[in-house]
C-alpha cells in the first residue's frame, strides 16, 4: 500500500501536473523539507525553475519522438511533430503546472489548426502559428501555444488582450477580415459567450457592438516571400469604425455604457476598454472560478458554493490574476480532502501521459500515441470547435471507453520486458504481483469484485512459476487491464 | 434551474444501473426489439447552414442585392419548381443528384424551419434542436426521450452516433448509446494472446460490471465499457460490410457506408446519428468559386447522400429507411466583408428515404428588407415559419411509432406532411 503521504503527492501530481513516475514521487516524497506546501510552493514557482525539457528530446531514457523520413523532426512546421512535442514536455517537464495551464488555456480559447491550416495555406504557416518558440526558426514566430505558457497563471486581462491579437486567433474566428464596411462577428461573439461572461449574459446588440470595436484588428504578412516571412498582427487605423459603440453591459467602472467615438488614430482603445470591460464583468470571475475548480478539485459533486466565491472574489481583488487563484484552489482543505481523490475524468491526454509516467517508457514514442489519441477524442492542436472539448463525462462513449483500453494494451505491449525486468526480484506470487502493479499505477482502491476479477486474471493459466515468461505476460497484462478499466479513467 | 450535463449523470446513472442487462442477454434482445426494422438516420450539418445558398430563392431580386459576391445566378441554380406561395426555387448547383433524389419524388425540403427568438450561439442553438426545449435546453435528448421510453432493457446498440461523443439528440436517461465513428478500430486489443487473451477479456468484462450507486462517476465510466463489450462482436459483423456502390472517400462517406453495413447486416440499431461540419461560413463562403469552401460542403454532402440512397436501393432497403437533417441556425441575409456570412436564424431541413412524400415544404422569405414578416432581428435574418418540433413530431408519430406529445413535451402535431 502506498504511504498517506505518497497518495497525497500522487493526487497532487495528477491534478497539478499529469501524474508522477515513481522517480519522482521518490524525490518529492524523500526530500525532507517537502511539506505539501513547500510542495504546492514548488510548483507554482515554476519560473525558479529551468526551462529545459525540450533539449531532453532525443536523449536516451526519455520518452522517443518520431520524425518524417526526409524531413526529421520538425515541432514548428509540422503539426504531428508539434504534437509529438508538447505529449514529451507534458511527460517530462520540471514545470507539471505551467504545461497543465496551457492545456486549460488551450482548451478555454480552443484553436484548431486545420482552419488555419486550410485558410492561411500552411507551408509551415499555420504549426508555427500555434506551436513556434521564437528562438526556433527563422520567422521567429511565437506560436499560441507560448502565449498560453507565458501566461499560464499570468493576468486573464493581459492574457485577453493578447488572445485578441494572436494571429492564430485572428484567422481562427475571422478577426483578420474585420472591416469597417462589413464588421465580422465571430470573435466579438466568443469573447463574450465562451472566453468570458458566459452565454446567455449579453445581448445581440453588444455582438454587433463588440464586433465594431473590433475593426481594423487584422493580419499583416511581414517580410513576405523571405525565410523570415510570418503573420503578425497589425492595427489597420483605416478600416476602424470611429463611430461610438453602446452596450447593455457598463464598459467604463463609473457605469457608462458607450465607448465613444474616437478617431482611427486612437481607435484601437476601444477593443482595449470592451477587454477591461469583459474581465470586470461580475459573470467573468465566477465563470472562470467554476471552471478551474472542475478542472483542479471535482467534477462530479456539486461545487463548494464559499470556495467559488472565494475565487472569484480572488480574482477581481487581484485585478485579474490567475496564479493566486490557483494557489487557493492546491491549497484550499476542499483539494486536499481524500474524497476530491479520483473525482474527476481524465482528458485524453492526460491518461497518455499519466500511463506513460506510470507503466513505462522504454523504447515508446509518443508518434505512437497520436492516432490513439484521436479516437479518445482529443487531438491537440484541434479542439473540435471554439467552445472546445466536450469535458467530464462528455470523454466517454463506448468507442471512446474501447480506444482506451487498446492504447493501454498496446502500451503494455510495447513496455512488457521493461516491466518484466521492473517486478523480477520484487514479486513471489499472483498476489504479490498484483499488489506490486496496484501500487505502481495508482489507481482508486479496487472494488471486491473487480480486485477479483484481475487476481483471477494473474492466477489463471497455470502454476506460479516466477519464469520470465510468466512475468512479461502477467505483468504487462495486468498494466493493460489496471489502466485500461473504468477506475483507472478517473484521476 | 436548468440541469447541467452533470447533473444528468447523476441523476441518469441509477436508472441506468437498474436498466442494463447482462451482455449475455443483449443479442437476444436485439432480436426481440427488432420488431421493427425502420432505421432514422439524422444528419447535423455542424456550424449553421445557409440554407439560403443550399435552397436557393432565385426569384427574389433581393437575395441578388443583398448578395453581391455570394448570390447564385439564377442560371446556375437546379431548379426544382416553386413553393406553395409561388417563389421560384432551385437546389445549390453542386447538389446535382439530389436533385435526382428530388425528382424520384424522395426528398422533402422544408423551408424556414426553426423556433420563436432563436439563438444565434452555435452551443446554445445545438442544444436546443438536440432537446426540443428552446427554454431548458440542458436536459436529455429529444430522441434520448424515445429511448428512455422503450421497454427495458434497451440493447446498447439501438442507437449508434458515428462520431466520439454521444450527441446531446440521443443522451438519454436509462438508456446507453453506442459511439463507433470507425468499425476497424472497435475492438478489443490485449498485450498478450491465445488464452491469457481470453482471460483479459473476460476479466475487463468482469471490471466493467462494476456499476457502483454510491458512486456514479465510476458505474457511468463503466457502462460505456460494458456497452463496449456486449457490442463488439455485432459490430464486427459491419467490418466485412461490402457496398453495392462506392462512397466517397471522405468521412461523410465512410459514416454512412458503415451505416447502410449496420442496416444490410442487421445488427439490430434503429437510430443512427451522422454529422458533417465546416457550415460556420463566417469567411470565404466563395459559393461562385470553384473551389469554394461552400461548394464543397455541397459536393460532399450531394455525394455521400446518394451514395447512401443508392446503396440502399439498390438492396431494397430505401424504404426502412429515413435521413432528417438539421443545422443550429441558419445564417444571415446579407453577406458581410470577408466573402461569408454570419450566425442568422430559420434555416432548411431536409428529409430522404423511401417513406418520404418529396416536394417542397414551406414558403421562402421576401428577402426585401423594408419589414415584412418573413424576415426578423431588424430584417437582417429569416424567420421561421415551421416550427422544427412540427417536423420531429411527425417523425416520432408516423415514423417511430412513438407518442409526440409525450416526448416533446407539448402538442406539435401540426407539421407538414412529408411522411
Amino acid at each position: 500500500m502506498r504511504s498517506r503521504r505518497e497518495q497525497e503527492i500522487d493526487h497532487l501530481y495528477r491534478r497539478a501536473g499529469f501524474g508522477a513516475s515513481q522517480e519522482e514521487v521518490e524525490g518529492y516524497t524523500s526530500l525532507s523539507f517537502a511539506s505539501y506546501a513547500a510542495s504546492v510552493a514548488r510548483l507554482l514557482n515554476y519560473t525558479e525553475i529551468p526551462d529545459d525539457v525540450d533539449s531532453l528530446i532525443g536523449r536516451q531514457g526519455y520518452v522517443g519522438v518520431t520524425g518524417r523520413s526526409g524531413s526529421g523532426f520538425q515541432p514548428a512546421n509540422n503539426i504531428l511533430d508539434a504534437r509529438q512535442r508538447w505529449l514529451f514536455r507534458m511527460v517530462h517537464t520540471k514545470r507539471p503546472l505551467q504545461e497543465k495551464m496551457a492545456l486549460f488555456w488551450h482548451n478555454h480559447f480552443a484553436t484548431a489548426y486545420s482552419k488555419v491550416a486550410n485558410d492561411i495555406g500552411d507551408g509551415g504557416f499555420a504549426t508555427r502559428m500555434l506551436a513556434a518558440k521564437p528562438d526556433e526558426e527563422a520567422s521567429r514566430t511565437k506560436g499560441q501555444i507560448e502565449l498560453f505558457r507565458e501566461y499560464a497563471l499570468g493576468n486573464f486581462r493581459n492574457l485577453l488582450i493578447e488572445v485578441a491579437k494572436d494571429p492564430a486567433m485572428l484567422v481562427w474566428l475571422d478577426g483578420r477580415t474585420n472591416v469597417r464596411a462589413r464588421p465580422q462577428e465571430n470573435f466579438a461573439r466568443e469573447l463574450m459567450e465562451l472566453f468570458t461572461l458566459g452565454v446567455g449574459r449579453f445581448e445581440e446588440t453588444d455582438v454587433y457592438a463588440g464586433a465594431r470595436v473590433f475593426t481594423g484588428w487584422n493580419l499583416n504578412l511581414a517580410n513576405r516571400n523571405t525565410a523570415q516571412a510570418r503573420y503578425e498582427f497589425f492595427y489597420n487605423s483605416g478600416q476602424h469604425d470611429t463611430t461610438a459603440k453602446e452596450f447593455s453591459f457598463p464598459i467604463y467602472a463609473d457605469g457608462r455604457r458607450i465607448i465613444p467615438a474616437r478617431s482611427a488614430g486612437d481607435g484601437m482603445q476601444d477593443g482595449i476598454d470592451l477587454i477591461n470591460a469583459v474581465a470586470r464583468h461580475p459573470d467573468t470571475g465566477p465563470r472562470l472560478a467554476r471552471k478551474l475548480y472542475a478542472f483542479f478539485i471535482n467534477e462530479v459533486d456539486a461545487p463548494d458554493a464559499a470556495l467559488i466565491e472565494g475565487l472569484a472574489r480572488t480574482y477581481y481583488t487581484t485585478n485579474y490574476e490567475i496564479e493566486p487563484m490557483v494557489r487557493m484552489l492546491l491549497l484550499s482543505p476542499q483539494f486536499k480532502d481524500p474524497s476530491s481523490y479520483y473525482k474527476r475524468y481524465s482528458w485524453p491526454v492526460e491518461f497518455v501521459v499519466r500511463s506513460l509516467k506510470e507503466v513505462g517508457w522504454t523504447g515508446y514514442s509518443v508518434n505512437s500515441a497520436l492516432n490513439p489519441l484521436i479516437s479518445m477524442g482529443q487531438q491537440l492542436f484541434e479542439p473540435p470547435d471554439v467552445n472546445g472539448w466536450e469535458l467530464g463525462p462528455g470523454w466517454f462513449s463506448s468507442g471512446g471507453m474501447l480506444a482506451r483500453m487498446n492504447f493501454a494494451a498496446n502500451l503494455a505491449n510495447n513496455q512488457r520486458f521493461a516491466l518484466r525486468d521492473r517486478v523480477r526480484g520484487q514479486v513471489d506470487s499472483p498476489e504479490s504481483l498484483l499488489s506490486f502493479m496496484l501500487d505502481r499505477l495508482t489507481p482508486p482502491e479496487f472494488a471486491n469484485d473487480a480486485y477479483s476479477a484481475l487476481l483471477d486474471y494473474t492466477r489463471v493459466g497455470g502454476a506460479w512459476t516466477g519464469s520470465d515468461t510468466q512475468l512479461a505476460a502477467k505483468a504487462s497484462g495486468l498494466a493493460h487491464l489496471i489502466t485500461g478499466s473504468g477506475d483507472y479513467q478517473l484521476v | 434551474m436548468a440541469m447541467t450535463r452533470r447533473d444528468f449523470v447523476r441523476g441518469g446513472v441509477a436508472a441506468f444501473t437498474v436498466g442494463f442487462a447482462a451482455p449475455a442477454f443483449l443479442t437476444d434482445i436485439a432480436k426481440g426489439q427488432g420488431r421493427s426494422r425502420r432505421n432514422l438516420v439524422v444528419l447535423y450539418l455542424s456550424g449553421g447552414n445557409d440554407g439560403l445558398s443550399t435552397l436557393i430563392p432565385w426569384g427574389d431580386q433581393q437575395y441578388f442585392a443583398r448578395r453581391p459576391n455570394l448570390a447564385i445566378p439564377a442560371a446556375n441554380v437546379l431548379q426544382i419548381g416553386t413553393d406553395s406561395a409561388g417563389n421560384r426555387l432551385g437546389l445549390n448547383p453542386r447538389l446535382t443528384d439530389l436533385r435526382t433524389i428530388f425528382n424520384a419524388g424522395r426528398l422533402a425540403v422544408i423551408q424556414r424551419t426553426g423556433y420563436p427568438n432563436q439563438s444565434r450561439s452555435h452551443f446554445q442553438g445545438t442544444d436546443i434542436w438536440s432537446t426540443a426545449d428552446p427554454s431548458s435546453p440542458q436536459g436529455i435528448g429529444w430522441l434520448g426521450r424515445y429511448l428512455d421510453r422503450m421497454p427495458a432493457p434497451v440493447d446498447p446498440l439501438t442507437a449508434w452516433s458515428t462520431v466520439r461523443e454521444t450527441p446531446r439528440t440521443l443522451l438519454a436517461r436509462t438508456v446507453g448509446v453506442a459511439s463507433i465513428p470507425s468499425v476497424a478500430e472497435y475492438a478489443f486489443a490485449s498485450p498478450n494472446m491465445g488464452a491469457e487473451a481470453q482471460a483479459a477479456r473476460q476479466s475487463a468484462t468482469r471490471i466493467a460490471s462494476h456499476v457502483p450507486v454510491d458512486q456514479p462517476h465510476l458505474a457511468f465510466v463503466n457502462s460505456t465499457a460494458q456497452a463496449a463489450f456486449a457490442t463488439l462482436d455485432r459490430v464486427a459483423q459491419v467490418a466485412t460490410y461490402a457496398p453495392t456502390v462506392m462512397y466517397p472517400n471522405n468521412g461523410f462517406g465512410l459514416a454512412l457506408q458503415m451505416v447502410a453495413g449496420a442496416i444490410s447486416r442487421g445488427i439490430g440499431t434503429s437510430i443512427y446519428w451522422v454529422q458533417t461540419g465546416g457550415f460556420d461560413t463566417h469567411a470565404g463562403q466563395n459559393t461562385n468559386v470553384a473551389n469554394g469552401s461552400y461548394n464543397n460542403l455541397m459536393t460532399t454532402l450531394n455525394g455521400g447522400l446518394f451514395a447512401f440512397y443508392r446503396d440502399l436501393l439498390n438492396q431494397g432497403l430505401l424504404s426502412d429507411t429515413l435521413v432528417l437533417q438539421f443545422s443550429e441556425f441558419g445564417r444571415r441575409i446579407n453577406e458581410n466583408g470577408s466573402n461569408g456570412t454570419d450566425h442568422g436564424a430559420a434555416s432548411l431541413m431536409m428529409a430522404m428515404g423511401g417513406g418520404v412524400r418529396g416536394g417542397i415544404y414551406g414558403t421562402a422569405p421576401n428577402l426585401s428588407a423594408n419589414g415584412n414578416p418573413t424576415l426578423e432581428n431588424n430584417n437582417q435574418d429569416v424567420r421561421f415559419e415551421t416550427d422544427f418540433r412540427s417536423v420531429y413530431a411527425r417523425i416520432i408519430d408516423n415514423w417511430l411509432g412513438g407518442d409526440s406529445s409525450a416526448i416533446l413535451g407539448g402538442d406539435f402535431r401540426n407539421g407538414p406532411n412529408f411522411i
